[in-house]
């Protein structure tokens, strides 16, 4: 018994320092947020009377609610279209990609994923702006007269969104799809189905659990996501992430942008209850 | 025929989406060896004027110091919090050991801006400044759990008996762990290291929300975007590429490859 004691201590030793830093930095500080978010900013001063004015205000305003909107129907959009072009991708790769150049096609496929993520966007901005590469190559073809203006757009956003989700779920359908038994395919052969037949009802059902732990990623990084839409969909049609930052940086009405974070994150939950049941990872 | 015409279609498939995925990076590396002023077509050059200027650029090069510092430093400490608290977990029986993994590993389910703006109000309420040390602790935040869940997805059974085995012959339990496991889990160890030195480096949010004077690089190229397209940003811009690029692939080819020879000997 007392050794057992001493052996749990012992293991609290190691697990304290990680448990009381995420306390002290993630905890204790999104417990303030939540305070602030009960406080009022009139003119340049934080008038502590809790209530829940700021919450209220959201749901009054229709910029606000415009915010949120506009995030739900890019992130939406973003996830369907990025795994609509992922799954494909990943499936050539694992399935028709000679097993030892594999490793090399999903390096090359996930490689601009190491660019600094400001960078991105910007050098999106430099193929989709009014004399950028996209444009210019499309007059010198004479497909089109005038240049299309993309740039500061929601296409825009979505395009700097889709091309890192891409990225990022061609590596988690690849890797969903190599670690099914061939044994199911051949199963499949034997009783009969054709290569479709057995894609449709067999390896697609499959990896649907895969491919929901990706939605569900790149839904969280997608409508968290500040700097997308601010360099490329530029000041029309704000998202919740840019009217948060707005908030902070040019009113330094912190209350308000407590709230809106706390309504984000009230967003991210619910899509988590509704992906519930099929974000089951294996190692929890 | 049906068949060659099927594999034609896939090779276009995979020649599309592949030219849609380095079209944004192959531009940003083209044109940041423009002769000209504008990183738009048509390309003159090539000249590397541009890699000058973002080199004697003073503010530029401190910030890309900066990250540097941050990141290095940061990512020591994430990766030994990870690392104590997976060797907790693995090897220890902990009453509350599920509460306390979710707590430990909740960052990783909230936006950075978030995390950033929640330790910028707090900051403010204790009357701490910003400076690159409250970046430091954001990013500790952020990797901390990042770190947690490699080392502790490598920490198996396996390892026990030789544990034991060093407990038996009189070492003790932090000897154990730091003279035992964890050159045994060195590789993921290294593995968990590197992945959050390459988040914290390219961190923006909270860089950008919790410094002040000095900053970060993103922190340094956001505000150089103001001046709208430059070639000094896409130099900049295939700098940053280039190191990511050499550290990941330094990876591939050290670890990742000794651990796949390992695991096909086994």
């Amino acid at each position: 018994m007392a050794a057992s004691v001493a052996l749990r201590c012992k293991g609290w030793a190691f697990v304290a320092p990680a448990l009381l830093w995420t306390l002290a930095f993630f905890v204790i500080p999104f417990l303030v947020m939540v305070m602030y978010s009960l406080w009022q900013r009139t003119g340049t001063t934080i008038v502590k009377t809790w209530n829940l004015d700021n919450y209220a205000s959201f749901f009054e305003k229709s910029h606000f609610l415009a915010g949120l909107s506009n995030s739900l129907e890019i992130t939406l959009l973003v996830t369907v279209i990025s795994i609509v072009l992922a799954y494909p991708l990943a499936w050539i790769i694992a399935e028709r990609v000679p097993h030892r150049w594999q490793r090399l096609a999903l390096l090359l496929a996930i490689l601009p994923f190491w660019t600094s993520y400001v960078v991105r966007s910007y050098a999106w901005l430099l193929v989709l702006s009014r004399n950028g590469y996209l444009n210019q190559s499309l007059l010198g073809l004479g497909i089109i007269d005038t240049p299309l203006e993309i740039a500061s757009t929601r296409i825009a956003t979505v395009t700097g969104f889709v091309h890192f989700f891409v990225m990022l779920l061609t590596l988690t359908i690849y890797a969903n799809l190599v670690q099914l038994s061939p044994n199911y395919r051949r199963a499949a052969a034997d009783l009969g189905a054709s290569g479709l037949q057995t894609f449709w009802h067999v390896i697609l059902p499959l990896t649907i659990p895969g491919v929901m732990v990706g939605a569900f990623l790149t839904f969280v990084l997608c409508i968290g996501d500040y700097i997308t839409p601010q360099i490329l969909g530029g000041n029309n049609e704000l998202v919740l992430p840019q009217i948060i930052m707005l908030q902070i940086t040019r009113r330094a009405d912190f209350p308000t942008a407590a709230a809106l974070s706390i309504i984000l994150m009230a967003v991210i939950t619910i899509a988590y209850i509704l992906c519930a049941r099929w974000l089951k990872m294996e190692r929890t | 025929m049906i068949l060659r015409l099927k594999s034609l279609g896939m090779a276009g498939y995979l020649l599309l989406l592949y030219g849609f995925i380095f079209l944004p990076v192959a531009t940003l590396v083209l044109f940041s060896f423009q002769e000209g002023r504008f990183p738009i077509p048509p390309f003159n050059g090539p000249s590397l004027k541009w890699y000058q200027a973002v080199f004697s650029d003073h503010k530029l090069t401190s910030a890309l110091t900066n990250s540097l510092l941050v990141a290095l430093i940061s990512s020591a400490f994430a990766c030994v919090l990870g690392f104590m608290a997976a060797y907790g977990f693995a090897r220890y029986r902990l009453p509350g050991a599920a509460a306390i993994k979710a707590t430990i590993s909740a960052p990783l389910t909230v936006s950075y801006l978030i995390i950033g703006f929640g330790l910028l109000v707090s900051f403010n309420l204790i009357g701490v400044s910003r400076s690159l040390f409250t970046v430091g602790i954001g990013h500790v935040v952020i990797n901390t759990p990042l770190c947690f869940a490699i080392i502790y997805a490598s920490m198996g059974d396996h390892q026990l008996n030789i544990e034991r085995a060093a407990r038996d012959l009189g070492a003790k339990d932090w000897q154990v762990m730091l003279r035992v496991t964890a050159p045994m889990l060195m590789p993921s160890i290294i593995a968990a290291y590197f992945l959050s030195v390459t988040f914290s480096w390219d961190e923006f949010i909270i860089a950008f929300l919790l410094s002040r004077f000095d900053v970060t690089l993103p922190v340094e190229i956001w505000s150089l975007l103001r001046s709208g397209l430059n070639p000094k940003t896409n130099a900049v811009g295939s700098v940053v590429f280039l190191i990511s690029v050499v550290i990941v692939l330094l990876l591939e080819f050290t670890i990742f490859r000794r651990g796949a020879l390992r695991d096909r000997q086994s």
